[in-house]
């Protein structure tokens, strides 16, 4: 096999460098130079490149019909929103001058392909021209900054103490997660790697007064729908990246440092259910940063339910003190 | 300067040479054999990500116990993943790049005989030579090659008990990386040294071509920001091997208890972006310079907007600096300090819009000659629109909460830098092959190359778009483990197919440059009737360049298809080398 393929490259190599050899003698016998395009190959190129407009074009309405559906579906989460409404608004300024740009670099390929009959204009400069194209790009700009930092802001502010919210602590480890809900004193009790030992697989103090009442649970964490969620990120190892792309989430979980993000989930699961029209949907977090061999199954489930069924499920969940 | 003059033996000609033209030749080849490798683990891993868990022989041919049954691992997966990034970001687009069209341009372009120092460019290139070697070895150490991903953040990079590639996978990669900054530094220096003091008689700085402006820009970026990662490599080689805690704190890995504390990975993380975000200027600036040249040349127009060109090149490379914590956004940084990374970052847009813009202007009322390197430039343009609009996603702290780290972030960096930046490359040595090797290369050949590298190339990225729309993150050895993900192995297939189509359209490549560069057809001196001063230098190659006197320079070397009051060419033909005195009444620099 091994030499078939070996021989099969020689004698193409081969008769690669016949062939070119051919056409430069041809080329000679004509009096051509090989190497300099001739007009009606230099037209053709630029025809092909005008082409080329259509058929990319073609290939991104291609995309847009058969990929474009795969896209995740309207955010969970509230903030989410004003994250697809701004995201929505980017696509409106960038694909018209992904479209139009093309159209002009790829029109004048054609328009302005060499002719022997035509003398190309000296046009070197021109202030007025270069600063229309300073100054639009930059109140597009501005406009999409002061939009962005605002929506930024909004999303990144924490969930203020006395707000009715759940505070919940995710921690990673190479290649699981853990969820601790506060519990009822609403405080997540002191935790630290050098206090993992045996069944306290993440390390939380026992001293601590506000650990007993904490709940620990593993595979999914479920959340009141409507009801701001704190969370707090931890990591036991290397950095992993708590990824919850239905709720526009994220947020890296960093050795040595507590990082946080906040959301309100608006759509339950069976909810979501429905309007993605698919049974088996659930919620999921997953890993988003590089963390070693399995970092591509790295989950836990979501589930977004009404405040009854939440306060039913966690009533089940056994404390961190039994 | 005079020339050195040195016994030419075979050793001193074509090993340890000092002239900066094989000197170039030398990064060019190393380069492109380096590329080459990145691309054969590329297809590898696209043939898994296409197919996950299928068996196939030629995975089984590369990589040996790596891959049980012709399927690779998951570890090995990631190592794959981690090289062809290292390798293509830092061996093919900087040393490859630079150093192959700064060694060979500067002297030529600025009419010097060389570079002011030929031994530190000699070193340079060996120190590359080197650091290339040492990054192969690391290929077959215990435990396999570096596998943290390019972008080494450890503490995952930091531990072994971690991931296999951790161990001295990891030492050779930063051992490699150390040897390679000292490489770009001794090129950078040279470079700018040059430029600043090497320049012939009548060569002010705002005489040079583009090209110049552009390698002066990337040697200045890489001075100042190539050290950082040189300290970034030295404090993760204390963690590593010396028991320090720069990086690491509060870690328990393998059943224990590390004693690393009071580091911070983040830290690692400024560091590393600091000299990584200026990187990608690293890699797209010198593309850009080389393709305002040949677009300028090529249209038989002056580049519109020289000035302009040069200030938006200096205001990205300024820009480039104060741009890095938008790799940070979700690390966990100040949410204010996002805010002002947001805006330093979409403000490149600004002078990246007048670059994009000058070139169009450049091709109206053009008279286009469709060479191979004119059809990379033109598919630079593109990918630098395409992949620049999605900058404006990325960029912004808000949106970049649900596309970081997923296939969109994929899609962008691969069109704008990297697409952009090899297209830049390929252009160059399609344009100045002539120069390289006083031979033609096949412009047929080049054709086909250029058509399906362009069609492949979008085949490849542009899907990847729709992946991260989904929500697919990146470095997934398969995406089989999410029933969310399943309906997207249409599109791994897919685009694995253009990988695959892709690898063999650079064959036809390298096929073209071999060959030409022992049996092309002779070069002229000029074949693109271009101005600048290389093309008056003679074919053969010699140590110091011109024969006699150095040229002297009169005009700017954009004196394309410049007309007199009668609209006659001034020179008679439509360019002007830049040796030309000027005439009566003519003024200098487009004015």
């Amino acid at each position: 096999m091994t030499i078939i393929v070996v021989v099969a490259i020689i004698l193409l190599v081969i008769t690669g460098s016949q062939l070119l050899k051919i056409a430069e003698l041809r080329a000679k016998s004509k009096g051509e130079l090989i190497y300099e395009v001739t007009e009606k190959e230099g037209k053709n190129l630029g025809l092909m490149l005008f082409a080329g407009f259509f058929v990319f074009m073609g290939f991104f309405a291609w995309q847009m019909w058969k990929w474009y559906g795969l896209r995740l579906p309207v955010s969970a989460s509230v903030h989410g929103e004003s994250i697809d409404f701004l995201s929505d608004l980017t696509y409106f300024i960038i694909t018209p001058v992904f479209i139009l740009t093309h159209a002009i670099l790829l029109w004048f390929c054609y328009k302005y392909a060499y002719s022997s009959k035509r003398k190309a204009v000296f046009f070197s400069h021109s202030n007025k021209l270069e600063l229309i194209w300073t100054t639009v790009p930059s109140i597009a700009l501005t406009v999409l900054i002061l939009i962005g930092l605002n929506t930024w802001n909004n999303t990144m502010a924490p969930v203020p103490e006395e707000t009715e919210h759940v505070l919940l602590e995710v921690t990673s480890q190479q290649f699981t997660w853990t969820a601790r809900y506060a519990g009822e004193d609403k405080k997540l009790g002191r935790s630290h790697v050098t206090l993992i030992e045996g069944v306290n697989a993440t390390g939380i103090d026992k001293e601590d007064e506000n650990s007993n009442d904490d709940k620990l649970v593993k595979g999914e964490f479920h959340l009141p729908v409507g009801v701001p969620v704190q969370f707090v990120f931890r990591s036991l190892d290397v950095i992993h990246s708590a990824y919850m792309p239905h709720f526009r989430a994220q947020m890296n979980c960093v050795p040595g440092l507590k990082t946080q993000f906040n959301f309100v989930p608006k759509i339950t699961t069976k909810e979501m259910k429905k309007i993605t029209d698919n049974e088996d949907f659930e919620y999921i977090l997953l890993c988003n940063k590089i963390c070693g061999a399995a970092h591509y199954n790295m989950q836990m489930n979501i589930i977004v339910e009404s405040q009854e069924d939440y306060d039913k499920w966690l009533a089940e969940q056994k404390t961190f003190g039994e | 300067m005079s020339a050195h003059h040195h016994k030419e033996d075979f050793l001193f000609k074509y090993v340890f040479s000092t002239d900066h033209k094989m000197i170039s030749k030398q990064f060019l080849v190393t380069g492109f054999l380096m590329g080459f490798l990145g691309l054969v683990m590329s297809t590898l891993f696209r043939l898994q990500l296409g197919w996950p868990g299928e068996s196939f022989e030629v995975i089984d041919m590369f990589m040996g116990s790596w891959a049980e049954d012709g399927v690779m691992s998951p570890d090995k997966y990631l190592a794959l993943v981690t090289m062809h990034g290292t390798i293509m970001v830092f061996f093919l687009l900087t040393a490859g790049l630079s150093g192959t069209f700064s060694n060979l341009l500067i002297p030529l372009q600025i009419g010097a005989r060389d570079m002011a120092s030929g031994f530190l460019n000699m070193l340079s290139y060996w120190f590359f030579f080197l650091s290339s070697v040492i990054m192969l070895i690391s290929l077959f150490v215990e435990g396999g090659a570096a596998s943290a991903g390019w972008t080494i953040y450890p503490p995952l990079s930091a531990l072994p008990q971690a991931i296999p590639g951790s161990g001295a996978g990891m030492t050779l990669w930063l051992v490699a990386m150390a040897i390679f900054i000292v490489s770009s530094l001794l090129g950078s220096l040279n470079y700018i040294v040059t430029i600043f003091n090497l320049r012939t008689v009548g060569m002010t700085m705002t005489r040079m071509p583009l090209t110049i402006w552009a390698f002066l820009f990337t040697a200045i970026i890489g001075v100042l920001s190539f050290p950082v990662l040189l300290s970034c490599a030295l404090l993760l080689i204390f963690d590593r091997s010396f028991g320090t805690s720069f990086y690491l704190s509060d870690i328990y890995i393998g059943g224990q208890v590390l004693e690393h504390s009071g580091g911070s990975p983040i830290l690692f993380e400024h560091l590393f972006w600091f000299l990584g975000h200026p990187e990608v200027y690293i890699v797209l600036l010198p593309a850009l310079g080389i393709t305002s040249e040949i677009i300028s040349t090529m249209t038989r127009k002056p580049i519109f907007g020289y000035r302009a060109m040069i200030g938006s090149m200096m205001a990205i490379g300024f820009l480039s600096f104060i741009v890095w914590g938008h790799h940070m956004f979700l690390t966990g940084m100040n949410p204010f300090l996002g805010s002002v990374f947001t805006f330093t970052t979409l403000l490149i847009a600004i002078p990246s819009a007048v670059k994009v813009f000058n070139y169009l202007t450049t091709l109206w009322k053009g008279n286009i000659r469709f060479t191979p390197a004119t059809l990379f430039s033109i598919g630079l343009v593109s990918t630098f629109i395409t992949g620049g609009v999605t900058g404006l996603v990325l960029g912004d702290s808000a949106l970049d909460i649900n596309v970081h780290d997923t296939y969109f972030v994929v899609g962008h960096f691969h069109i704008v830098m990297g697409l952009s930046a090899i297209f830049g490359m390929f252009a160059g040595v399609y344009h100045w092959f002539p120069k390289l090797f006083g031979r033609m290369m096949n412009n047929k050949l080049g054709n086909v190359h250029f058509w399906l590298t362009i069609i492949c190339a979008y085949g490849v990225f542009f899907p990847m778009h729709f992946l991260g729309f989904a929500g697919v993150p990146r470095r997934y050895y398969t995406n089989s483990e999410f029933p969310m993900f399943d309906n997207m192995i249409d599109i791994n297939e897919f685009i694995s197919m253009f990988a695959i189509l892709a690898f063999f359209a650079q064959l036809i490549f390298f096929f073209n440059f071999v060959y030409s560069a022992f049996r092309g057809p002779r070069a002229p001196q000029n074949p693109w009737k271009g101005n600048t001063l290389e093309w008056t230098a003679p074919v053969e190659h010699f140590h110091g360049n011109w024969y006699g006197e150095i040229p002297h320079v009169y005009r700017w070397p954009y004196d394309y298809s410049k007309v007199d009051a009668n609209g006659d060419y001034v020179s008679g033909e439509d360019y002007i080398p830049q040796t030309v005195p000027l005439g009566d009444n003519e003024k200098d620099g487009g004015h």
